[in-house]
């Protein structure tokens, strides 16, 4: 009943064109930015936050990368995880080069390293589409986890081979390393995740987004009103790259601390993100939050309802979480082909009219 | 009799048609072995509604891609504005000012009406990707400046009602009108239209044809049409080419071609004896 848009005028293009144009999203909106911001540092603990949290904002990130890519690009990428390694070996790389720069900064610019890898990776989708494509970034992932696994140089030539973070501080609190404090890393990865968020949105809902979307749908016609579908194309590769090299850094330096190549950005990776966005929708900012969250959330929920509630032995409840979440992706699927954002869309546009819809 | 000078002339209703916007010379275009388009010379004049007609297959669609530089012809030149077009991609042509519908929609049908619509500005934006990223400030300003150029369109077309309708809800008619706004949205020198009027029924037929004499009238918008209707485009129209078989057969008011016995003889047979 209060959820309405009569009565709530626009009178300029700049209101019409706000991300959330009805007040009552604008104000869940706030609500839920101070909740994230003001209150969750206070209550978060090492389990609410390495299994709940971290994971699903740095999820987040890659989803909104790829998003930009898959959903308002069109263009299909398995890339995701070999994006993520270039992220994370970019920070490493810098964080034991550059110790005295502070690690916000390190994992900028490994995104910005990243982009320029997402370009040259992505300058195939100039000449095929589609299937092919995906192919084309599948040598991707295997080459970039294949170059972090053979070359010394990535990983300073340690004898494991893996990389481990080096205990890094921002305004005197560990967010890095063993000694880190959950809070503090939370509300690093909280400040990433919105600041995509809001780039993301920005980006897509403007000039460059159109174009995105103009090449996404029809690539004849977006050219001939004036689309250069080379920079088009490449730039996407660049801004989703960008995104998903963040989160790769983010993922390794602050929320793992120790990463080995193969295990952890491997192709299960790229299948992971590419899953979050076609469950939480394509082309949607909100779908990639939903989807990361669906993926991240479900397998806690099971766990702790399997293990915790029903007592079933640990093997077994993982087992059987697979399932189950397998299940219902297909059941979500069927449901909703274009994933939790239009489950949401329809819902609100429902509730606008309730309890009268006539 | 048209005075057709290099300084224009004047139609019968008294409208005022201006120098030469494109000029093609020669034409000649081949596909493998198949002459689609074969020596055809016209011109475009500024401010006059152009229609090329013909039977089926008669190169008209080839002869629209020719002037929107999707084909480059074999021989013969286009000439636009009075200088020789180089060999250039379809985006850089929309650059120059050309904008066109199509025979079958092309419309991004994943958007809005109104994203449609500003697709058709693409060419005037000129803030980069920081600044978008940023949105408040410079990217904010030139979205609201080219918003209100699409609203006026968009009232122009009476579309209003369907602006945040995503494209692919649209009945037929619609989209036809919705692509016609982003043509017009680019503020074209010279626009293409693709047998605007296919598929329609009579009601559809005479809104589009309105639509496009006030386009004409109220923008001075030069236009070049593909159209099948006899009826429409004899009564649109200012000059007519008729082709047959990638010739030109005829070129001239509408009153010229009617009354010529090769258009005669292409639309309704010829006895041969």
């Amino acid at each position: 009943m209060f959820y309405r848009e009569a009565g709530d005028f626009k009178t300029s293009y700049v209101d019409d064109n706000q991300t959330f144009p009805i007040k009552f999203d604008r104000w869940r909106y706030y609500a839920v930015l101070f909740v994230a911001f003001c209150v969750v540092p206070f209550f978060i603990n090492d389990y609410w936050a390495n299994a709940i949290f971290l994971p699903f904002l740095i999820y987040a990130i890659a989803a909104i990368g790829l998003n930009i890519l898959v959903g308002y690009c069109g263009q299909v990428s398995l890339g995701t995880g070999g994006f993520m390694a270039v992220g994370a070996y970019a920070t490493y790389k810098l964080m034991t080069s550059f110790p005295d720069v502070n690690l916000f900064f390190h994992i900028i610019i490994a995104g910005g390293i990243t982009a320029i890898v997402g370009v040259l990776f992505g300058l195939p989708s100039l000449r095929i589409k589609g299937f092919y494509l995906a192919v084309a970034t599948l040598a991707a992932q295997f080459f970039l986890v294949w170059l972090f696994n053979r070359v010394p140089w990535f990983y300073n030539y340690s004898a494991s081979g893996q990389i481990n973070a080096p205990e890094r501080t921002l305004f005197g609190h560990a967010i890095s390393g063993p000694a880190s404090e959950p809070w503090a890393v939370y509300l690093f990865c909280l400040v990433f995740t919105v600041g995509s968020a809001i780039l993301a949105r920005n980006l897509t809902r403007g000039t460059q987004g159109r174009k995105w979307m103009a090449i996404r749908d029809m690539d004849i016609a977006a050219e001939i009103i004036g689309v250069n579908p080379l920079v088009s194309k490449l730039t996407a590769f660049a801004v989703s790259s960008f995104f998903v090299g963040i989160a790769g850094a983010l993922f390794f330096a602050v929320y793992l601390g120790a990463v080995e190549v193969g295990e952890v950005y491997g192709i299960n990776k790229s299948f992971l993100v590419l899953f979050m966005i076609i469950i939480g929708g394509l082309g949607s900012i909100f779908g990639s939050f939903a989807g990361a969250a669906f993926l991240v959330l479900l397998p806690v929920l099971l766990k702790n309802l399997l293990v915790g509630t029903l007592g079933w032995p640990t093997d077994l409840a993982a087992h059987l979480e697979l399932m189950i979440v397998g299940l219902l992706i297909i059941v979500f699927l069927i449901a909703e082909p274009h994933g939790l954002a239009q489950l949401w869309r329809v819902t609100k546009e429902k509730l606008r009219l309730w309890p009268f819809p006539h | 009799m048209l005075d057709a000078t290099q300084d224009g002339y004047t139609t019968a209703d008294g409208r005022k048609i201006g120098g030469v916007v494109m000029e093609m010379k020669n034409i000649t275009l081949r596909f493998g072995g198949v002459v689609a388009i074969k020596d055809i010379s016209f011109d475009i004049r500024e401010g006059e509604i152009r229609a090329i007609i013909g039977p089926n297959g008669a190169g008209k669609s080839s002869m629209l891609n020719v002037i929107s530089g999707f084909y480059v012809p074999q021989e013969g030149e286009v000439l636009y504005k009075g200088k020789p077009r180089p060999q250039m991609k379809p985006y850089q042509v929309a650059r120059q000012g050309i904008a066109r519908t199509f025979q079958n929609i092309a419309l991004f049908e994943g958007m809005t009406v109104l994203d449609n619509v500003m697709t058709g500005r693409l060419n005037k934006m000129k803030t980069n990707m920081f600044q978008q990223g940023l949105w408040k400030g410079a990217a904010e300003r030139e979205e609201v400046e080219n918003r209100e150029v699409v609203e006026k369109v968009i009232d122009f077309l009476e579309i209003q009602n369907i602006r945040k309708t995503p494209v692919a809800r649209l009945p037929y008619g619609l989209k036809k009108r919705v692509e016609l706004a982003r043509a017009l949205a680019a503020e074209p020198s010279l626009l293409l239209l693709d047998e605007p009027m296919a598929g329609m029924n009579v009601e559809e037929k005479e809104d589009m044809s309105r639509f496009i004499l006030d386009v004409n009238d109220e923008f001075g918008t030069t236009i070049a049409l593909i159209e099948h209707d006899m009826g429409v485009v004899m009564d649109l129209s200012d000059r007519v080419v008729v082709m047959d078989y990638g010739k030109k057969i005829g070129d001239g008011t509408p009153d010229e071609v009617r009354s010529n016995q090769d258009v005669i003889d292409a639309y309704l047979g010829v006895a041969h004896d």
